[in-house]
């Protein structure tokens, strides 16, 4: 047989399985144009939706009057609040436990709110349209600073008035939403007060956007002959979607179909329930015809997900060399105008408690205030696990403040503080159990990989040359040592509006050897379908080649609760292997029978179940998979199927270490990166070439992030930066390239061992450029600057230190 | 983004577009490469019903170099000024600021004509032009004028340009001794926080003639006279280098925005501008 | 309302004629009317890209051009650039060198390369960088679009093709 001459190492390579850069099998149809996003979905007799939308960021709607809009020829109805009343559907529930309006009922809250929705024959009918309905606006205070709206006395959420407690407890004041509180408050305070030294940091991370390059869609069709209910979307977890589609439709799940189709990049922005969506759903079953609602960029960006918008105070104390002895972390959060943030329920401020970080911090408290204000709601974690981007933020500056307080290496300061290799597990003041982590290894490769000591040799002799006038030039050297937390959740802990957090697949062999898997996770650019079969080919032995993966359909995938936090690989990865090892049970068994031994006799080898000890005797996976179906086998029943529902017994902790080196021009405020190194510990690696093409992406993200984008909004509550013009999204132009490297330290509880890595380089990025820049700084007393840092902010850190002259 | 609903006219002569806009009034405007107007257009900030295509009229097309004098037809899209030898080596000041407009496919659409008529502050070329002394050539009504393009701009959107004229043609002579345009923006595709077009001639090392203007720093473009003045026979020094931007500086009126405040822009310009001088000083 | 206005448009090599209001976008035609749908809308202001078709020999934002000004124009979009069984060698090298994630900027990308690389068969990185500034990517940070396309260019330099067109373009970068 042609198969005896092949190596062991052939057969493996054959497979394409775990380890592998195989290449990815979705681009042939994206290099094509044939990728199949939502507003690509055309369906007969298709309705146009589009929205009205607040001009105010406060306002009092006195009336409506769609008269106009709906004499237009073409329009076939204009909905609003009253319309959708009786349905009881002017209102939805949020993620987090608040409700929030679907289309505006007697107010408005935040500029670009819903307030109706025009249907029609096309997308150029309902645009004149939205210019005909006339909406009387009666202006109301506005309130776009979280710090003011707990002092202020405009009520904001009237339907909430007198309901001193919410979803999360008890409310403070007419605007404030919770407080969450963890950790020993007096522990921390009783270790500050005795502590050597003491530093406290405010720091504002400010509001920004994930804004992929698709906005947010959906084409909704209601069968009324069938009662069946197909939505196309933008979903990141379209199972979710199903169930709330059902909740608030009153139309039985079963009866509701919810298809991802190509999604072109989600980063948080799909996770929401959207207004939008509602109003396809309630069109299309008023119509009775299929209609499709696309938003703009500008709607995206002022209506759909904003994440961060954190006000930060931190206070963290040492000892005089440089122990961390304690943190104290106290947040006000600004969550606009509902609290629609996408946070498992038992966590209103996400993960925010890893924020003691990579160290191994004694005690430590964290207290956060969510606050309504002006602003559109979201609160989305754009590339990250739920507000560990704001987490580690925060400790990542307050590191660099305490080693300005003791004039420290910020190096140094950090490698003494690093939980040791051999206290994992380790258990967090603030309560999480971090599974496995080398920081020493990966920080001493690192500041190797880029000579540490160098750079700051010549960053000192880049100073004294600016002091005696040489240059305007300044070097500033950013470190960042980031552990994520991902992978929610285990369902004792995280759900996300009562659904557990676990995940799914579902595997059929089939005769010939080869096998389609489905997952209830879906890819918004990850390359699931790649990736997910290379789990596959090393569990079940099938070239990766013969196995499709299929996520997005609920109708047929097997539910699970989608993709972001960088869950995908630790949760639906983990059931994946775990189906895979079911798969590999069964056919332990059939390969026995086939070989005419006993279970234990024979052993699993690549692709292969051989008989131990004999290695000449064996049956192929493709075999057994044809002997599955068509041999009476006696006590096996025929078939080769599995599916695993995966609840992780914990989170995953991938970590890094990044280093990056910029030089600003002191004068203009342009900085210029230089280099940026990039370790990464994401555990068992899966597919080499898409862990760097997500590095690449989310340290471009945070590039962007930190050097410029935001959704910024005026005393009026009008966003400035509702267009790619002015919300920064860098081009190939303003881009480095990145070095990459890893350490690899597998998650003990995951069944391969993966960790998740598509957020970490956003979550290890954005402090490590803003880092960067303020270190150019700090010789010359910089201690903390806000981010973003754009020209403007940058030359103003100069302009306030004087270094202008 | 959906425009309002508008009739299209695409005439092929001069006189089409003269009798469109006699026809429909103020109701008609003219469109070149489109990149301004249109996205006005789709926000529905610019309400035109008689849309008037300018693509169609050759007289408007092509880059004449005759011996010093160089003509640019309106419709000239940046791409074809980056892209033409011979005008890089007349006049190469266009050919650097041209490739710091917009991206790529921009410039394959956008016009000269397009970006020094329609008066936004924000567009490159109009200081360059009034750098260049460049002369614009209107057609209207009453027949063919030409303005300066130092007296053609008066605010924000507003020119000498009357609603009937359409410009047609640039007009400059070309440049000999250093060049620069420097600007600085936020990333591509985006205008100028400051930027600035120099054109120094040297004669023994030291300056013989300069011109300087500025971009996005006022609602209009600005020549500084006084810029030029402060430079012409000095070495270019710094002390020289100071008094120009001074000079500069006391001309524009830069507003806050997106990009910072006016202290930041007014310092950066400073930057800018003597950047630009030092760079066309050191061509020259 | 306008009047509708008799389209004639030429697009991968195929001829269509429609009626069609003269505001309506060129992208919204290819997508809608034509069922051509590789090119994309990701921003509505000609910054991202997305929508980039080759018209007239020029590489053009079809989100920011009426179909009306269009009229009687060529086009080439993503589909006519190589088929499943010819593909171009950049749509190749796209896929070798892992230059997009999720799809939604690629074949406005790739069709700007392909333009890109006719101009200028030689580009180095920082050409590259250049004139593929007008696309926008959120997923790949940009170093393995520009690795496929420095690829691509080697490759088609190596084939023993007609490439006539020597380097007359190359743009130096501009800051």
């Amino acid at each position: 047989m042609k198969d005896e001459v092949q190596t062991r190492e052939d057969r493996v390579a054959n497979l394409k399985g775990m380890g592998c850069s195989r290449k990815r099998v979705e681009d042939a149809r994206f290099t094509q144009g044939k990728g199949n996003y939502v507003d690509d979905v055309k369906l007969p007799g298709m309705l146009h939706g589009d929205f009205v939308r607040s001009p105010y960021g406060h306002a009092r709607i006195k009336s409506i009057d769609t008269s106009a809009a709906l004499a237009l020829d073409g329009v076939v109805a204009v909905l609003t609040a009253e319309d959708l009343a009786p349905l009881n559907l002017h209102w939805m529930p949020t993620l987090a436990g608040d409700k929030q309006m679907v289309l505006a009922d007697g107010k408005v809250l935040f500029q670009g709110q819903e307030v109706a929705f025009v249907v029609a024959r096309d997308r150029y009918v309902a645009a004149d349209a939205v210019e005909l309905v006339e909406v009387d606006y009666e202006d109301l205070p506005v309130i776009v600073n979280p710090h003011e709206s707990l002092q202020s006395d405009v009520v904001l959420r009237e339907d909430l008035a007198g309901q001193t407690s919410g979803a999360h407890g008890p409310r403070k004041h007419h605007n404030h939403i919770f407080t969450w509180e963890v950790g020993d408050k007096e522990g921390t305070e009783q270790v500050m007060e005795n502590a050597d030294v003491v530093v406290e940091q405010s720091m504002y991370y400010h509001r920004t956007h994930p804004c992929p390059l698709e906005t947010c869609g959906s084409v909704a069709s209601m069968d009324k002959v069938n009662g069946k209910l197909t939505v196309y979307g933008t979903f990141q977890a379209p199972h979710v979607v199903r169930t709330v589609a059902s909740l608030l439709s009153g139309i039985e799940e079963h009866n509701i179909r919810v298809i991802s189709p190509d999604i072109g990049g989600g980063f948080g922005n799909k996770v929401g329930v959207y207004p939008g969506y509602v109003c396809s759903i309630v069109a299309s079953i008023v119509t009775g015809k299929p209609v499709k609602w696309v938003e703009d960029r500008m709607e995206n960006l002022m209506s759909t997900a904003f994440a961060r918008d954190y006000h930060m105070t931190g206070k963290i104390s040492a000892t005089k060399d440089g122990k961390i002895t304690g943190l104290d972390c106290h947040v006000i959060a600004d969550h606009g105008a509902f609290d629609a943030c996408a946070d498992p329920t038992k966590f209103p401020a996400g993960f925010m408690n890893i924020c003691t970080g990579s160290y191994d911090i004694p005690v430590a408290h964290l207290a956060v205030d969510g606050v309504y204000t002006n602003k559109a709601p979201g609160g989305v974690s754009y590339r990250c696990s739920f507000r560990v981007t704001e987490a580690v933020y925060l400790i990542e500056r307050m590191i660099e403040v305490l080693a300005i307080e003791l004039n420290m290496d910020a190096a140094e300061l950090r490698r003494i503080n690093f939980i040791k290799k051999e206290q994992f597990p380790y258990t967090s003041a603030l309560g999480w159990e971090y599974d496995s982590g080398d920081y020493h290894t990966a920080w001493d490769k690192a500041l190797e990989a880029v000579d540490y000591k160098g750079l700051r040799a010549e960053q000192a002799e880049r100073v004294a040359a600016f002091k005696r006038g040489e240059t305007r030039s300044l070097m500033g050297i950013g470190l960042t040592f980031f552990t994520e937390i991902v992978g929610a959740g285990p369902v004792k802990n995280c759900d996300i509006l009562g659904m557990g957090m676990f995940d799914s697949c579902e595997i059929r062999i089939h005769p010939t050897g080869s096998a389609i898997a489905r997952l209830g996770t879906i890819s918004q650019g990850q390359g699931h379908a790649t990736t997910f079969a290379q789990i596959l080919a090393s569990e079940i032995g099938l070239p990766a080649d013969s196995i499709t993966i299929e996520e997005g359909d609920t109708d047929t995938a097997p539910y699970g609760l989608g993709t972001y936090g960088s869950r995908s690989t630790p949760v639906a990865g983990a059931a994946t292997a775990m189906a895979g090892r079911k798969i590999r049970a069964k056919a332990q068994m059939i390969a026995a029978y086939l070989l005419e031994v006993h279970d234990d006799d024979v052993e699993f080898d690549v692709d292969r179940f051989v008989v131990k000890g004999a290695p000449e005797r064996f049956k192929t996976m493709k075999d057994i998979a044809y002997a599955a179906y068509n041999q009476a086998i006696p006590g096996i029943e025929p078939g080769l199927e599995a599916v695993s529902y995966y609840d992780p017994p914990n989170m995953t902790y991938p970590f890094g270490a990044y280093i990056c080196v910029m030089d600003i021009d002191v004068d203009t405020g342009v900085p210029d990166i230089r280099k940026f190194y990039a370790l990464d510990d994401c555990g068992t690696r899966i597919n080499p070439m898409i862990i760097e093409g997500q590095i690449h992406g989310g340290l471009t993200e945070a590039l962007a992030v930190s050097l410029g984008q935001e959704i910024a909004y005026d005393d009026m509550g009008n966003v400035k930066t509702g267009t790619l013009m002015d919300f920064f999204l860098p081009t190939a132009w303003e881009v480095p390239n990145y070095e990459t490297d890893h350490t690899v330290t597998p998650s003990p509880h995951h069944p391969i061992g993966a960790k998740g890595v598509g957020e970490s380089p956003h979550v290890g990025g954005v402090p490590c450029f803003s880092n960067a820049v303020q270190d150019a700084f700090r010789p010359f007393g910089n201690r903390h600057t806000n981010m973003p840092h754009d020209h403007w902010r940058i030359w103003k850190t100069a302009n306030d230190l004087g270094l202008h002259g | 983004m959906i425009p309002a609903p508008f009739d299209y006219h695409r005439p092929d002569s001069l006189e089409g577009v003269m009798s469109l806009i006699r026809e429909h009034g103020d109701e008609a405007r003219v469109m070149a490469g489109g990149h301004s107007l249109i996205p006005m257009m789709k926000l529905r900030m610019a309400e035109v019903p008689h849309l008037i295509d300018l693509q169609a009229i050759d007289s408007l097309r092509g880059i004449r170099i005759d011996g010093d004098k160089i003509t640019l037809g309106a419709m000239v899209t940046q791409h074809e000024l980056i892209d033409h030898a011979e005008l890089a080596t007349k006049a190469p000041i266009l050919r650097e600021a041209a490739l710091q407009i917009a991206d790529p496919q921009v410039r394959y659409m956008g016009t000269v004509g397009g970006n020094v008529a329609n008066g936004d502050p924000g567009n490159d070329m109009p200081g360059l032009m009034q750098c260049l002394d460049a002369q614009f050539t209107l057609h209207g009504p009453e027949g063919t004028r030409t303005v300066a393009a130092r007296d053609f701009y008066e605010a924000a959107y507003m020119t000498a340009r009357t609603d009937e004229e359409v410009l047609t043609e640039v007009t400059f002579a070309a440049t000999g001794g250093g060049y620069a345009y420097e600007k600085q923006k936020r990333k591509i595709g985006d205008y100028a926080t400051a930027a600035a077009a120099v054109l120094i001639s040297k004669s023994g090392g030291q300056v013989s003639a300069a011109s300087v203007a500025m971009t996005n720093l006022s609602d209009v473009p600005v020549f500084s006279q006084g810029a030029a003045d402060a430079l012409v026979g000095t070495d270019c020094g710094d002390a020289a280098v100071d008094a120009a931007v001074a000079a500069a500086l006391a001309e524009i009126d830069p507003t806050e925005d997106n990009r910072g405040p006016v202290a930041f822009k007014r310092h950066v310009a400073g930057i800018i501008i003597a950047r630009t001088i030092r760079g066309a000083f050191n061509r020259a | 309302m306008s009047n509708k206005m008799h389209i004639q448009l030429n697009v991968n090599g195929e001829a269509h004629e429609f009626l069609a209001e003269p505001r309506e976008l060129l992208i919204y035609a290819l997508r809608e009317r034509l069922n051509i749908t590789g090119p994309h809308v990701g921003c509505d202001t000609s910054h991202c890209g997305a929508c980039t078709v080759t018209l007239d020999g020029k590489s053009v934002k079809a989100c920011t051009m009426f179909v009306a000004q269009a009229n009687g124009a060529e086009i080439t979009t993503i589909e006519g650039i190589g088929s499943p069984d010819a593909l171009h060698v950049l749509q190749e090298s796209f896929r070798e060198h892992h230059g997009l994630q999720c799809g939604f900027c690629t074949p406005g990308m790739i069709t700007r390369a392909v333009k890109l690389l006719e101009e200028n068969p030689t580009p180095t990185e920082e050409e590259v960088r250049f004139g593929m500034a007008g696309n926008i990517c959120r997923c790949t940070g940009y170093q393995n679009i520009v690795k496929s396309i420095l690829a691509a260019a080697n490759e088609m330099n190596a084939q023993p093709s007609s490439s006539e067109a020597v380097g007359h373009n190359k743009v130096e970068a501009a800051e």
